[in-house]
């Protein structure tokens, strides 16, 4: 009975139907429709999003094409200024020496050599302290700090974004007025509180203070602004606490936001050259080793364009991998 | 009506006393209750016998022996008991935990009590972000401000000396004054340049139409302010030999006709400085502006063309501006406070101290005394005018921009 009702329901279907039924089933595949209605809660607000991201720009309208033409010299113009320093880095560390101090100067690189990069690791065996040492320094201290970071700022960014609790406008206000003061403000009772609390010459001293890295909260919560308090609710009423909400409904949404963040205080961490919380040789990071390098002047040019070129390069690609997500956060930046 | 409230000093005495003894009351209760919980619990302890485990493989070798069905069905039973008795003490304990105490705490006071139990799980949340928040920077500023009363040298217990740092900083003090003018023009030029800078490529790289193009351009814009140390190629260019970019081609085309010491001169470093900080200082402010004017309302642009609006100068200034107004209220903050805070690239670029001091600047000044001569007092009075001064200048250039399009 059941078996004949099947092949009742595949017989109804012609060929010419499923012609048809194939071709709507690609257009939909081509332009990513899917169907709303057997989605779930979360499910349907990511598709939404995603949808929403997809819809292409209308065409502009007011436009000359004199004024298009030359806005665009002039961004062209400052674009250059913007670039060459950078692509005097790239060439300079491809350069042999007989190029770097050839009159006139040259932009281009005519022998690209790899000389520069063996001498930095001729000097590397050289030195007093491994250089490798540097190298694990300033990446344990980057990855350690923004880890926890993310993962601090963001779980004190979702209840000042969706709840209200007393203390919930102090804390952001002074996060808020945190912004308008450059942390060498707070550089020397810093520095006495970390000798309290015993933080002087380890990588601590940079690491922890990171974690509490102000912009990074508050574009965190101003991010997370935007998720529906609704998600939110159905998972409290599945009996979910506040910490596995945290974990499991918000932290997926924001992915842009970390990404930011991410790339925010990688930079600043990526950079830092331990100033005078760390003196150990043999815990100072990268950066500091690099002044050193440059610091030696004409004799080292080709090799300080090398250690340029790598500190340059980890920043630089952070970025390109996660700009449109980075302008997703920024969006969101704004003050009132 | 305030009178109908006013206490006589007896009544406020009486009230006090009733206070006190409903409290006693409560701590009785409170001593009554833990008092029951743990004796029930010592009792429930008492009746426990053999543990979970020792109970489960003697199931265990109970069922593997099927003559004995009986014995099975016994131990069991027993097993069912003794889960009772678990669950039991569990509650108990429970009686006495933190959370219980805070919640009996929470039912005996004002309404923000209550409140701040049953959101105790948001606290949790926020508690390790702002316990560091605070340590690394609510206390450091107000240190600041208590150390920068005193004489402190770190070896030594602080000295009050009164107002003796901030005298010494405005009337003995020279190079503050060179240090405070040299921020100043520094902030004066390169904050609003920048700013307006950060404005103008984001709205321009926000006028191409191709998608590529756009983000490759904000790559190339944004670029300089993530490359970390990469700023130490302008000391290449602007180098004092005639290896220099800069003098080379000045030589070149014939403006000069020897080398300049570019970053020996003290006409020229603090100019090196603001076009170095310049090319540095579309970061994240110029990132908030390209996203800030992606996000606009198109529609508004369309109806705008109806209604009469001609070319993209009229659609900037009567739609995209007033539209943006949080992103560059936040971007004003962000560009003001690094054009106040220029230090590491005087020092890298200009040396430290530059000559002359023509490089010196309120931060540099800072690092001068805070981490090299130890005057921790003093360097704390120049932290407290640092900060006074940004916190003034952005609340100052907030309240005009808020003023902005109203």
């Amino acid at each position: 009975m059941n078996l004949d009702e099947e092949k009742l329901v595949s017989n109804e279907l012609s060929k010419k139907e499923k012609k048809l039924a194939a071709s709507q089933k690609k257009k939909m595949k081509k332009y990513a429709i899917r169907d709303e209605s057997t989605m779930g809660k979360l499910e349907l607000y990511l598709y939404r999003l995603e949808k929403k991201r997809k819809i292409k720009k209308r065409k502009r309208v007011s436009r000359s094409k004199l004024g298009d033409l030359s806005l665009f010299t002039v961004l062209l113009l400052f674009g250059l200024f913007s670039a060459y320093p950078l692509l005097f880095t790239i060439f300079a560390a491809f350069k042999p020496l007989d190029e770097i101090f050839l009159f006139p100067p040259r932009l281009f690189v005519e022998n690209p050599t790899l000389n520069n990069f063996y001498d930095l690791a001729n000097l590397m065996e050289q030195s007093w302290v491994p250089f490798s040492r540097y190298f694990f320094n300033t990446i344990f201290i980057t990855l350690a700090g923004t880890i926890g970071h993310v993962f601090i700022a963001s779980m004190a960014a979702y209840p000042l974004a969706k709840h209200n609790f007393p203390g919930k406008k102090l804390i952001f206000g002074l996060v808020v007025y945190s912004l308008m003061f450059a942390p060498q403000v707070t550089a020397t009772p810093n520095y006495i509180i970390f000798s309290v609390i015993g933080l002087l010459d380890s990588p601590l001293a940079i690491i922890v203070p990171a974690f509490a890295f102000s912009l990074g909260l508050y574009l965190m919560k101003q991010f997370m602004e935007q998720i529906p308090m609704e998600l939110i609710e159905s998972a409290k009423i599945d009996g979910a606490n506040e910490f596995k909400i945290y974990w499991t409904v918000v932290m997926p949404l924001v992915k842009p936001a970390w990404l930011t963040l991410i790339i925010l205080l990688f930079q600043r961490l990526w950079t830092t050259d331990g100033g005078t919380y760390i003196y150990s040789e043999q815990l100072k990071p990268l950066s500091y080793s690099l002044h050193q390098i440059i610091a030696q002047g004409v004799a080292r040019a080709g090799t300080s364009s090398a250690v340029l070129l790598i500190m340059m390069v980890v920043p630089i690609t952070v970025f390109i991998l996660s700009q449109s997500q980075i302008i997703e956060t920024m969006a969101h930046s704004g003050m009132k | 009506m305030a009178s109908k409230f006013k206490m006589t000093k007896q009544e406020k005495v009486e009230l006090k006393a009733k206070i006190a003894e409903k409290k006693h009351e409560w701590a009785e209760e409170d001593r009554q209750s833990d008092l029951e919980a743990k004796r029930a619990l010592e009792e429930l302890k008492e009746q426990l016998g053999p543990s979970m485990q020792t109970l489960n493989a003697l199931i265990e070798d109970a069922s593997s022996d099927p003559t004995n069905v009986s014995k099975k069905n016994a131990l069991i039973e027993f097993r069912k008991g003794h889960e009772k008795l678990l669950q039991k003490i569990r509650i108990e304990k429970d009686r006495l935990s933190l959370t219980r105490k805070l919640e009996r705490w929470s039912k005996r006071g004002s309404r923000l009590r209550r409140e701040l139990f049953i959101k105790r799980q948001y606290y949790y949340l926020v508690a390790p972000y702002t316990l560091l928040f605070i340590v690394f920077t609510v206390l450091p500023v107000l240190m600041s401000l208590l150390i920068s009363f005193s004489y402190f040298n770190l070896l030594e217990f602080p000295r009050f000396v009164g107002w003796e740092n901030y005298m010494r900083l405005f009337v003995d003090d020279k190079v503050f004054t060179i240090a405070i003018r040299n921020t100043l023009i520094l902030a004066v030029v390169t904050g609003p340049l920048s700013y307006i800078a950060a404005f103008v490529f984001a709205w321009l790289i926000n006028e191409i139409g191709n998608k590529w193009l756009r983000s490759f351009m904000t790559l190339i814009f944004y670029a300089p302010s993530i490359s970390g140390n990469v700023y130490l190629v302008w000391r290449l260019i602007f180098s004092s030999d005639i290896y220099g970019y800069a003098n080379a081609f000045l030589i070149r085309y014939g403006f000069i006709f020897e080398p300049i010491t570019w970053l020996a001169d003290p006409t020229y470093i603090i100019w090196i400085i603001m076009i170095v900080q310049l090319w540095l200082s579309l970061g994240v402010s110029f990132l908030a502006f390209i996203a800030g004017l992606q996000s606009v309302d198109r529609t508004l642009y369309e109806s705008a063309a109806v209604d009469g609006i001609k070319n993209r100068w009229q659609e900037l200034w009567f739609i995209t501006l007033p539209q943006m107004k949080p992103q560059l209220l936040f971007g004003a903050v962000i560009q003001i406070t690094s054009s106040l805070a220029v230090a590491e690239v005087a020092t890298q670029i200009a040396g430290f101290p530059s000559i002359q001091y023509a490089g010196h600047t309120i931060v540099t000044h800072l690092v001068d005394y805070g981490a090299l001569r130890l005057e921790m007092g003093y360097a704390s009075a120049i932290a407290t005018i640092l900060f006074l001064l940004m916190i003034g200048a952005n609340l100052l250039i907030r309240r005009v921009l808020r003023r902005v399009g109203s």
